[in-house]
C-alpha cells in the first residue's frame, strides 16, 4: 500500500459519484475538443495567411474583375516584393456536386507569392512547360485518384469553353502539398494563359492579385499607394493583408468565436461549479478520516497531497476520455465534413490547451478542499464527530 | 526526571476563550507516568480527560507549563516535529474504532506503517504480528463494515501498535461496547501492559474498565483529586 493506493481507493469509494463526475469532466473536454477543432477549421485560412501578404480586389467587390494592365503598375509599387494574379474558375469534376477550387493563375508568380506550396522540382518545371498542365493539391488527388500524367476534365459552371463546351481538358504535371498539415491541399491550379485562350469571355482581365510586401511593416503604406493610384478609375480597387480578408469573409458566417468561446466558457464554468462542490462535499465527509490520519502522523502537507492529486485525477480521467472522444468524433465526421472543412483536425496544439485545462480544473477544483485539508485541526474535528 | 518516568507534566495550564469568556481547563497540573504503567483517568463530563489525553498525544498544545517525553520536551515543538513525534512515539485508540472504511482490516494495520522506512516485506510481517496478536488473522482481508464492534475495535488495537510505540493512549476504548466485549478489549490491553511492556494510559467513564489498569487518577475540575493503585 502506498499514498497513490489511498487516493484511489478514496476516488473509488462511491463510484456512482466518481462516474457522474468524472463523466461531467468527458462531456466538457468532448465539447472542448469538438469545438476548438471547428473553430481552428474555420480560423485555419486566416491563421494560415502570411503576414506580409496582402490581395487586391476590385472596389465593387471581390467577384468583380480588374484589367491585367495593373498587374504591372502594382508589381512597380515600391515595397512590393512579389505579386501574382488569379481566376476563379468556378470548376467541378463530372457531376455539379463535385465542386473543386480551381484558379487559373500565372505560374512563376503564383509559386514565390505562396511559398507555403510544396512541390518537387522536376513537377514544377513540368507545370511551368506545360500550358495545359496543373497543379492539384494531394488530399484533391487523393479524392479522385488522380496521378502526374492524368489527363482530367474540369468543368466551369460559369465559363464556357471556345469549343462550346464547359469543360476543360487539364494533365496533371505535378501533386503538390502544404508546408503545414493544415495547408488545405483541396484545390487545382492551372495557366491562366490556357484559360484566357480557350474562354469565351475576353481577354486582359483577371480575378484579382495577391502580392507579398518586403516587410510586413510595409503593408499599410502598400495598400494605400496601390488603392490610391487607380482611384476614380473604372476599376477601382480595394487592398487589404489576406489575414484581414479572410477573416471578414468568416465574420461574414457569424462570429464563431465569439459563439464557441460562450458554449465553451458555460460549459466549463458549470463543470467547473458542479466539480468544485462535489471535491469539497466529498473532503467534507472525510473530515473524521483525515483527523484520523492526521493522528496517526500523517503530515498536513501529504494530506494536502493527496486531496489535490485526487482532484487532478479525477480532471485527467474525466478530461483525457473527453478528448479521446473529441479526437474519435472529429476524426469519424471529417470525411463526410471535408467539401466545407477541409483542415477538420484536433491536432497536438488543441490536445495541448485541454491538458491545460484539466490542470487548471484539477487544481482549482483540488485547491480549496485540499487547503481545509491542510488547515483541519484534529481536535476540532473529533469534537465535530457524532 | 526518572530514567523510569516516560511522561512528566509540569504546571500545565490549559485554557481557551470563548466568546468574551475566558474558560480554564487545567491551571496548574502536575503528573508523572512511568514506563510499563498501565493509568486510567476517569472523571466527570468536562472535567478534562480528552483535553489531556489530547496534550499526551500531541494532538493539542498547553497554554502553560511543560510536557516532558522520554527526555523531549513536547509542548514546544512545531506541528511538523509533534506530527512525527506521534508517528514514532504513539499508538491512538479511539471510542468509535475510527477505521478507514475502504480500507479492509490489514490495510487499515498497516496505515501507521506508511509513515516508516519499513520495505514492503517487513510492513506485511508486522500487520500479520499486530493481527495475530489481537486474534483477527482470520479476518485480515475484511472491510470494517462485515466486522462487529469489538472485532473493529481490535483492529484498532492492532493499529495502534503494528508501528511499536512507546505509549498507547485510549479514549474509552470500550464506550461503544456491550460489557462482554469490553471485557475483551481490556483484557488484550492488559495483556499488551503486561505481556509486551506497553505503557498505555486510558480515558474512561466506567469504573469496571478502571479496574484494569494499574493506576487510576481521577480528575476533576481540571486537578486530580484521587489516586488508586490496583494491587
Amino acid at each position: 500500500m502506498n499514498d497513490l493506493y489511498l487516493i484511489y481507493k478514496n476516488m473509488t469509494r462511491k463510484p456512482l459519484r466518481l462516474f457522474l463526475t468524472c463523466f461531467a469532466i468527458f462531456i466538457a473536454f468532448l465539447i472542448f475538443g469538438a469545438v476548438t477543432s471547428l473553430k481552428t477549421a474555420l480560423n485555419s485560412s486566416v491563421e494560415l495567411s502570411a503576414d506580409n501578404r496582402l490581395v487586391v480586389f476590385n472596389r465593387i467587390n471581390f467577384t468583380q474583375s480588374l484589367p491585367i494592365s495593373y498587374f504591372q503598375k502594382v508589381a512597380a509599387v515600391e515595397g512590393v516584393k512579389d505579386v501574382t494574379h488569379l481566376n476563379w474558375f468556378g470548376g467541378y469534376y463530372q457531376e455539379q456536386s463535385r465542386q473543386i477550387v480551381s484558379l487559373a493563375v500565372d505560374p512563376e508568380s503564383y509559386l514565390r507569392v505562396y511559398e507555403e506550396i510544396v512541390i518537387p522540382e522536376e513537377q514544377k518545371q513540368a507545370w511551368f512547360n506545360n500550358r495545359q498542365g496543373a497543379l492539384v493539391g494531394e488530399k484533391l488527388a487523393q479524392i479522385y485518384g488522380w496521378k502526374v500524367g492524368d489527363r482530367i476534365p474540369i468543368s466551369s459552371n460559369i465559363f464556357t469553353h471556345k469549343d462550346g463546351g464547359y469543360t476543360w481538358e487539364f494533365v496533371v504535371s505535378g501533386i503538390f502539398k502544404g508546408d503545414s498539415e493544415q495547408y488545405d491541399t483541396r484545390q487545382m491550379l492551372f495557366h491562366y494563359k490556357y484559360f484566357m485562350e480557350t474562354q469565351t469571355f475576353g481577354n486582359d482581365w483577371i480575378g484579382w492579385m495577391a502580392l507579398t510586401t518586403d516587410d510586413p511593416s510595409l503593408n499599410e503604406k502598400v495598400a494605400k499607394t496601390i488603392d490610391d493610384s487607380f482611384a476614380n478609375s473604372q476599376s477601382e480597387t480595394d487592398t487589404s493583408t489576406e489575414k484581414s480578408f479572410n477573416k471578414a469573409f468568416i465574420e461574414q458566417i457569424g462570429n464563431i468565436g465569439l459563439i464557441i468561446f460562450s458554449v465553451v466558457f458555460t460549459a466549463f464554468f458549470t463543470i467547473l461549479i458542479v466539480v468544485g462542490n462535489t471535491m469539497a462535499l466529498a473532503i467534507r465527509e472525510r473530515t473524521g478520516e483525515i483527523a484520523v490520519l492526521k493522528t496517526l502522523g500523517f503530515s498536513s502537507a501529504r494530506i494536502f497531497r493527496m486531496v489535490l492529486s485526487e482532484s487532478l485525477l479525477i480532471a485527467f480521467i474525466g478530461g483525457l476520455s473527453g478528448l479521446a472522444a473529441a479526437w474519435l468524433l472529429v476524426e469519424g465526421v471529417k470525411t463526410f465534413l471535408a467539401r466545407f472543412l477541409p483542415n477538420l483536425i484536433l491536432d497536438g496544439d488543441i490536445a495541448l490547451q485541454a491538458l491545460l485545462f484539466m490542470l487548471l480544473l484539477g487544481i482549482i477544483t483540488g485547491l480549496l478542499p485540499a487547503f481545509n485539508a491542510l488547515r483541519l485541526n484534529i481536535v476540532s474535528a473529533f469534537n465535530r464527530q457524532p | 526526571m526518572s530514567e523510569d518516568v516516560l511522561f512528566q507534566l509540569n504546571g500545565v495550564g490549559k485554557s481557551f476563550v470563548k466568546g468574551k469568556e475566558k474558560i480554564s481547563i487545567f491551571d496548574d497540573l502536575n503528573m508523572s507516568i512511568e514506563r510499563g504503567d498501565f493509568v486510567a483517568i476517569m472523571g466527570p463530563s468536562g472535567s478534562g480527560k480528552t483535553t489531556l489525553l489530547n496534550m499526551l498525544g500531541g494532538v493539542d498544545q498547553p497554554t502553560s507549563g511543560e510536557i516532558w517525553f522520554d527526555g523531549t520536551r513536547i509542548d514546544s515543538l512545531s506541528e511538523s516535529a509533534l506530527t512525527r513525534w506521534r508517528a514514532q512515539n504513539i499508538g491512538f485508540i479511539f471510542q468509535f474504532y475510527n477505521l478507514m472504511p475502504m480500507l479492509n482490516a490489514q490495510r487499515n494495520v498497516e496505515l501507521p506503517l506508511l509513515l516508516t522506512k519499513l520495505s514492503k516485506a517487513q510492513r506485511r510481517k508486522n500487520v500479520e504480528t499486530a493481527l495475530a496478536l489481537v486474534g483477527l488473522s482470520d479476518r485480515a482481508k475484511h472491510m470494517s463494515s462485515e466486522m462487529s464492534g469489538g472485532q473493529q475495535q481490535r483492529v484498532a488495537i492492532a493499529r495502534a501498535i503494528v508501528s511499536d510505540p512507546k505509549l498507547i493512549l485510549c479514549d474509552e476504548p470500550t464506550g461503544d461496547l456491550d460489557r462482554a466485549t469490553a471485557d475483551e478489549i481490556l483484557e488484550m490491553l492488559q495483556l499488551l501492559n503486561r505481556d509486551h511492556g506497553k505503557t498505555i494510559v486510558m480515558v474512561t467513564h466506567d469504573p469496571a474498565a478502571a479496574k484494569y489498569a494499574k493506576l487510576t487518577l481521577h480528575l476533576d475540575k481540571g486537578k486530580f483529586v484521587q489516586r488508586e493503585i490496583v494491587a
